[in-house]
């Protein structure tokens, strides 16, 4: 029987429509339509995101989307942010930018998240991608100017160079001159990580002034307050600004001078840096003030007062990531001020400190989720917190997409009730119905997993630490989260039977992190046997888990699910669990 | 009984030990000498190390570090120290000798935090082994003894004062031949 489609498009057509369908989501449910339609998209597809680089192979990718301009890729779990991953253990962009140089010379962008890019990465990606023109590193490592050199020296039609958050080695700046007196495409450059006290103003002022389109210009610490104002003249068109060292000795020259550039920057709408602030030069960037939508102070060692004064002359703020300096007191001034906040990060100024050494405390964040009706997402460090406060949180704030509380003393109880805080998050969850990432912190019992688990149906990713009684919490989570892609446990007495019994929930999620739990390294191998399509990683610097008894809980494992099986570049401390072997044949053929 | 239990005379117990340690925890562990457990290497008397056995230790001023907690980045944590102004990018230099060696060499302490790595440090420069640090016995175990002369001119051991307080005072290094160095210690 031949059926003609009376309404089916030629291809070039359909091209066409799906060429506005931007959302990685959206163009995967596309492809799955129909078999035509999969070869279409896959042909036209610009942007590729890969969540994790070890789920698949560079090849496979390549060889599905022939003509991408675009790739994503993320490297190392969310805890390697805080030391829990040791060194060496992966996450190494060379091989794909290796399969990428010969397959996609037209490629374009590139960014990467937590993994490790080597100078020869960069140098060979400077070598083979001559329209190359956006380099996203977000906390990367391994790289040092050199490599940067090379980009520079190369890459003719870079519009972004943006290494946010990386450790990379700074063997002073002189890279920056490698970038060619006609090379003016320059939009976005964020070199805030850069550490060295080298620093080359001229070749930095030659570039930023022949540059015209520079939106985003990010400078380091080692940038003195006394150059900005040059700078700034040299681009008067920036969108995004960050200082260096907002320090000197206070001189009416030098103030006015600065006072000057800012005002003349009719554009700007994002400020951070200020590292070493002096409170008296603060002033200089009033005029720009009531255009700021995002500030950055969380390096700005100011007092409350000061804070607040800046805070009263920016209105229009949607983000702002301060340090717990701004106290109680400053977040209710926020919470006046700042309606149309929808973002707000406070980080800990003295996070190893006993005793408190600032008057934050939850009143802060009931303030705010009171007084900010667009608040959604907020990251919130302090040393006590209520079931009281965390309902009225949950209550005024139901918006909320991302909460990541952090009660800084582990196990802290209620501090009026002396309770666990599992009624606080489970209004949270019950109340935020889109939630869609959580972390956890104080005294928790198994009953905020059975709250999470019952509520929390859109909740994405899930971090918890210090917490629960025993399986009974981690199973809660695992059957109950439908949406659950990422979830990270540390400290917690999680231990096999959980994990065991919900091993398929593993394959629908892109990752499990447990440290310093009970899982024992038996169970490991069993899951590794059963799940031909998981990577159970065990990651034990003490030595192999085998030279102890099975029974023994496993120091660190990672667990994601993988269309290739383990990997080969795993160092001496990392185990994968070997796959049944009458399974084996099954993920062989996928490499092919 | 109930009149012992009544007065509660586990409070006012006189007994061997730090408080909050209870005979229970003394028993279940197979060796506990009733100050802290040394670590293996030296240490200052200002215990900014962990020590293991003892998870009922309270220090006030200085608190055990669990790793990754709390969870902020480590260039937050770099950032709330001040930027080094001219005067400390300057380092302590100091003389270090040992006796049978040529010549002599120089170290600069500042780029140690502690102990532990300024004897390593010494270890690998002068290849030998100081062996084990006790506050009652010194260095056990081993042929060489580092040894350091303070502000007063006397030749102290290594180890016996809190770090800053030997950076602030130590003039000179000298790693001393084990049979040299009896009768080296803290004047107390």
């Amino acid at each position: 029987m031949h059926k003609k489609m009376a309404f089916s498009f030629p291809d070039e057509v359909l091209e066409h429509v799906f060429s506005f369908i931007q959302s990685d989501k959206d163009r995967n449910s596309v492809s799955m339509v129909c078999k035509s339609w999969y070869e279409i998209e896959r042909y036209c597809r610009r942007k590729v995101f890969v969540g994790n680089c070890y789920a698949v192979s560079p090849r496979m990718v390549i060889r599905r989307f022939p003509e991408f301009r675009s790739i994503e890729l993320k490297g190392k779990p969310h805890f390697a942010d805080f030391n829990l991953v040791p060194d060496g253990w992966g996450g190494y962009v060379f091989p794909w930018i290796a399969e990428m140089a010969g397959a996609l010379p037209w490629l374009e962008e590139i960014k990467l998240k937590r993994m490790v890019v080597t100078d020869e990465s960069l140098e060979l990606i400077a070598k083979s991608f001559k329209n190359f023109k956006v380099l996203v590193l977000s906390s990367c490592e391994g790289f040092s100017t050199d490599g940067l050199a090379a980009i520079a020296a190369t890459c003719k039609n870079l519009k972004e160079l943006d290494l946010r958050d990386c450790e990379g080695d700074d063997l002073g700046w002189h890279w920056l001159s490698y970038f060619p007196d006609t090379y003016t495409s320059l939009v976005s450059l964020n070199i805030s990580c850069l550490g060295s006290d080298e620093v080359s103003f001229s070749a930095l002022e030659r570039l930023v002034g022949r540059c015209t389109n520079l939106r985003t210009l990010r400078l380091n610490r080692a940038v003195p307050l006394d150059k900005i104002a040059n700078i700034l003249r040299h681009a008067p068109q920036l969108v995004e600004f960050g200082t260096g060292s907002y320090t000197a000795d206070l001189r009416p020259d030098i103030y006015s001078d600065l006072a000057g550039a800012f005002s003349s920057c009719k554009e700007l709408k994002s400020l951070s840096g200020f590292w070493d602030v002096v409170p008296a030069y603060l002033p200089a960037i009033y005029p720009v003030c009531s255009k700021l939508t995002s500030l950055n102070l969380s390096y700005a060692t100011l007092q409350s007062s000061d804070l607040i004064k800046l805070v009263s002359h920016c209105p229009n703020l949607q983000r702002l990531l301060v340090l717990d300096y701004i106290e109680d007191s400053g977040l209710e001034a926020l919470a006046s001020i700042c309606n149309d906040l929808q973002e707000l990060r406070v980080f800990p100024s003295d996070p190893f400190g006993v005793e408190p050494n600032v008057s934050l405390t939850e009143q802060g964040l009931v303030a705010v989720s009171s007084g900010c009706p667009k608040l959604q997402s907020v990251l919130y460090f302090c040393r006590q917190m209520s079931n009281e406060a965390l309902v009225t949180i949950a209550k005024n704030r139901p918006n909320f997409t991302r909460f990541r509380l952090c009660i800084i003393e582990p196990t802290t109880a209620d501090y009026l009730t002396l309770e666990p805080l599992d009624v606080g998050f489970g209004a949270i969850v019950q109340y935020c119905k889109d939630l869609q990432r959580l972390s956890l912190s104080g005294l928790l019992t198994d009953r905020v997993f059975e709250y999470i688990g019952t509520y929390a149906k859109k909740l994405e990713m899930l971090s918890i630490a210090f917490a629960g009684d025993g399986d009974l919490g981690l199973h809660h989570v695992l059957s109950g989260c439908e949406s659950l892609r990422k979830l990270e446990i540390r400290d917690c007495p999680f231990g096999d039977k959980a994990l065991l019994a919900n091993a398929e929930k593993l394959e629908t999620m892109r990752s499990l992190w447990m440290s310093s739990c009970a899982v024992s390294f038996g169970a490991c191998k069993l899951l590794g046997q059963k799940m031909p399509r998981l990577n159970v990683e065990v990651i034990d610097e003490r030595g192999p888990p085998d030279s102890r008894p099975e029974s023994c809980p496993v120091d660190k494992l990672y667990i994601y699910r993988t269309l290739v099986g383990p990997r080969f570049d795993m160092p001496p401390f990392v185990w994968t669990m070997e796959d049944d072997p009458s399974l084996q044949q099954l993920s062989r053929a996928n490499l092919m | 009984m109930e009149t012992e239990r009544e007065l509660n005379l586990e409070a006012t117990e006189l007994r061997l030990g730090l408080p909050g340690t209870s005979d229970e925890s003394a028993k279940n562990t197979t060796h506990r000498s009733n100050k802290r457990a040394l670590p293996e290497q030296p240490v200052s008397a200002n215990m900014a190390t962990t020590s293991k056995n003892c998870d009922q230790e309270t220090a006030p001023h200085t608190k055990a570090q669990v790793v990754g907690w709390p969870p902020i980045r480590s260039y937050r944590k770099n950032s709330l120290q001040p930027k080094k102004s001219e005067a400390e990018m300057s380092g302590i230099y100091v003389k270090v000798s040992m006796d049978g060696a040529p010549y002599l060499r120089k170290i600069d302490l500042k780029v140690f935090k502690g102990y532990p790595e300024l004897i390593k440090a010494l270890e690998d420069m002068f290849k030998f082994k100081a062996g084990e640090y006790s506050e009652r016995e010194g260095y056990n175990g081993s042929e060489f003894v580092p040894t350091y002369e303070d502000k007063d001119g006397d030749w102290m051991l290594v180890g016996d004062v809190p770090w800053e307080m030997f950076t602030g005072c130590c003039k000179k290094l000298r790693i001393m031949k084990g049979s040299d160095a009896r009768g080296l210690g803290c004047v107390v």
